[in-house]
């Protein structure tokens, strides 16, 4: 095999609050991975390798910023890394972790360990963005495997990878599906950004929005329809939160 | 001799952990398995949400068992609002725990195990110097995935599974193929016996109490009655009397022990459990593996881990043979999940729409456990007579097994002691990694203070 490049960039992985779903997704590229690491070197990526290398070019950072200690973690990946790439709707729109957001802060400890008086730095969620620049995002909880090879691919190409920039809805009809909420069911397809393959909506699960909303996103339009259905604007909001709770939607 | 010995970020294990361990003249002075995960709050998220979402939203608490945490969320909430799922659902279910175990092994065994038979850092060195074996991981490894995908659009964070049944019912043709899948994995599957037939695991034996649940003429992972050895088993709603959570002293960290006694759970635990109820070919290998039952070698877990990838792969075949030539019947049409609030909701279900029962007040509470890949997962919900969350409870197979770590830990040391510092601290995260700790999701119990 000819390679384009002399030199394989190196890459570090860095996992942050998460279910660490999205590094298995790059370990779920079973077909793909024997070549991956003919063309980069994983240099950190504690899931799968021992080696600790901070001389790494780009870092995939999975995760929300969830305790004062990982800002100051996260701030040294940045200084080395000349690109860094969030990973997932945790890093990228603080997911699934910013429910506890909407709870006070002095309820968490006791409704986990039924005291308070525990060490402990958690903080609010917070996205990698409101901590460090962030060059480019691959969303979706989880990620899309084949996004993150493609994003690979135009890294090395020395390409900037673009993502979809129209709504989950547009790959849905074109899988032929049935459309949800015409089923009757709530659905968020129409203002997120596309590029799963509107995998959820396919397998008749409503689409929640991991992936984040596309640039001018219709909100009114679907909130009234949902309204219809027999939703409240409170309904409508407390979907959007299950992973877009730190973004301004405005309903 | 003294040795201060930190592993920091002990690799190739799902999440975050240390061991810390200090020994002086020949004694260990300290001695710490540490959580240094960021806790999740789970509990808190759910917490004011319509039970509906619990199965969608506690997915995420790990990637890597996200059909398990699913699965036993999804038990509970049916506790709670009544379901029953039809039988073919269940066998469905019981599909996709297999698949899970057998692709949460494979992953462990190949992936971050092998390494360590090789004496070399990671896969990666591995895929130069043993292709061959590594592209045989990850082709078990996909297939496991594929049977997720097939069914349920995915493995992390599968999308289908849902209260009742399934969003999208598998098909026949689905069924065929994971048929396929299973039977194309068989090859592979024996060649792994066959590799693992040459590993000599080091030798260390230490009794630990070993639960699990157990189940009448199957070999339990979607269901059954808590079980360990010398006491009757119990039905899952009772579990606080067969295990307990409690702080440990010097961290905030949630152990848990059942009576007195640090417990194991996970594959090798299952094994001493239900060996009677494993496949024949999953004894066949186990014999050619050497491993006998009752076994308490805890490094013998990653050979449990082989023995149960052969079950979970026949087992499977089975299943798919009981679901016989028809299409699976799909599940009663639940009323569609439209609205998160809940009273409006759940009253329309109560009052027939999908001819489920209404929920009395005091009720409304769920147990739901399954065995993940790496031991028995606990969801426990309350709920209101709207369905909506006010307590939940999830208790993870690592955070049980951390006090049994530890305990291994303090029994192997004296054995290991004379050797180099390297070798010691590489034995040990050996022992740890024996385990399978999957951390980032047990570690929303636990909250550890960073030793420098």
């Amino acid at each position: 095999m000819k390679r384009h490049f002399q030199v394989k960039p190196k890459i570090g992985v860095f996992s942050f609050t998460s279910c660490e779903g999205c590094q298995l997704q790059i370990l779920n590229l079973e077909d793909e991975f024997m070549t991956l690491i003919d063309y980069i070197e994983f240099v950190n990526f504690r899931e799968a390798i021992s080696e600790k290398g901070e001389d790494y070019e780009i870092a995939f950072v999975e995760g929300s910023i969830t305790r004062e200690s990982e800002i100051a973690e996260l701030k040294n990946i940045r200084e080395r890394a000349k690109i860094l790439i969030a990973l997932g709707t945790c890093s990228h729109l603080g997911g699934i972790n910013v429910l506890k957001n909407f709870h006070p802060q002095d309820s968490w400890l006791p409704s986990v360990y039924g005291r308070k008086d525990l060490f402990t730095d958690t903080i609010r969620t917070k996205r990698i963005k409101d901590v460090v620049p962030v060059d480019l995002v691959i969303p979706g909880c989880p990620i899309d495997k084949g996004e993150f090879l493609r994003f690979v691919q135009a890294l090395l190409l020395r390409i900037k990878p673009v993502l979809p920039n129209y709504p989950v809805c547009v790959e849905c009809r074109t899988k032929g599906n049935v459309c949800l909420v015409e089923e009757g069911k709530w659905c968020l397809g129409s203002v997120t950004r596309a590029g799963c393959g509107a995998i959820c909506p396919t397998y008749r699960d409503s689409c929640s929005g991991c992936r984040g909303l596309v640039s001018e996103p219709n909100i009114e339009s679907l909130c009234n329809i949902l309204m219809e259905k027999g939703l409240t604007k409170e309904d409508v909001r407390d979907k959007f939160n299950i992973f877009n709770g730190l973004e301004t939607i405005n309903i | 001799m003294s040795h201060d010995i930190n592993i920091h970020h002990i690799t190739r294990v799902e999440g975050h952990g240390n061991i810390v361990l200090n020994i002086r003249e020949g004694r260990i002075e300290e001695l710490r398995l540490e959580i240094v995960e960021s806790p999740r709050f789970f509990e808190v998220m759910l917490i004011g949400r319509n039970i509906r979402e619990a199965p969608h939203i506690t997915s995420r608490i790990c990637g890597i068992c996200a059909i398990s945490h699913t699965s036993a969320s999804i038990k509970a909430c049916e506790v709670v609002l009544g379901v029953n799922p039809p039988e073919d659902v269940v066998l469905l279910r019981k599909i996709l725990m297999n698949a899970e175990a057998l692709q949460s092994h494979i992953l462990h065994i190949y992936l971050l195990v092998a390494p360590d038979l090789f004496g070399v850092e990671s896969v990666i060195h591995l895929a130069n110097s043993n292709p061959e074996l590594v592209k045989r991981g990850l082709r078990l490894k996909k297939a496991a995935n594929d049977i997720s995908r097939v069914l349920v659009g995915r493995h992390v964070h599968p999308i289908g599974m849902t209260i009742g049944g399934f969003t999208r019912t598998p098909t026949r043709k689905d069924l065929d193929e994971v048929q396929r899948i299973l039977e194309g994995a068989i090859p592979d599957m024996e060649e792994t016996v066959k590799f693992f037939e040459e590993i000599r695991m080091p030798e260390f034996n230490r009794q630990a109490k070993y639960c699990s649940l157990q189940d009448k003429g199957e070999y339990a992972l979607y269901d059954g009655l808590l079980y360990s050895k010398d006491a009757p088993p119990l039905m899952v709603q009772r579990y606080k009397e067969f295990i307990s959570e409690g702080v440990v002293a010097y961290s905030t960290a949630k152990h848990v022990r059942s009576g007195d006694s640090p417990i194991m759970v996970g594959a090798l635990a299952r094994l001493n459990n239900n060996y009677a109820n494993l496949s024949s070919q999953a004894k066949e290998a186990a014999e050619r593996l050497g491993l006998s039952i009752p076994c308490t070698n805890p490094f013998m877990n990653n050979i449990a881990q082989v023995v149960e990838s052969v079950h979970c792969i026949y087992d499977s075949l089975r299943l798919i043979n009981l679901l016989g030539s028809n299409p699976p019947i799909p599940n009663p049409p639940l009323p569609p999940v439209i609205i998160g609030a809940g009273l409006p909701l759940l009253r329309s279900i109560a009052t027939g729409r999908g001819g489920l029962p209404k929920i009395q007040p005091g009720e409304g509470v769920g147990v739901g456990v399954v065995e993940a890949p790496r031991g028995t997962l606990y969801h426990e919900y309350g709920v209101d007579d709207e369905g909506v969350i006010l307590s939940a409870n999830c208790i993870i197979p690592t955070a049980q097994n951390l006090l049994n770590i530890e305990k291994d830990i303090e029994a192997i040391v004296p054995m290991i002691i004379d050797l180099p510092k390297k070798d010691i601290e590489r034995r040990l995260e050996m022992l740890v990694r024996a385990y399978d700790p999957c951390i980032s999701c047990s570690t929303h119990f636990l909250e550890v203070k960073f030793v420098e």
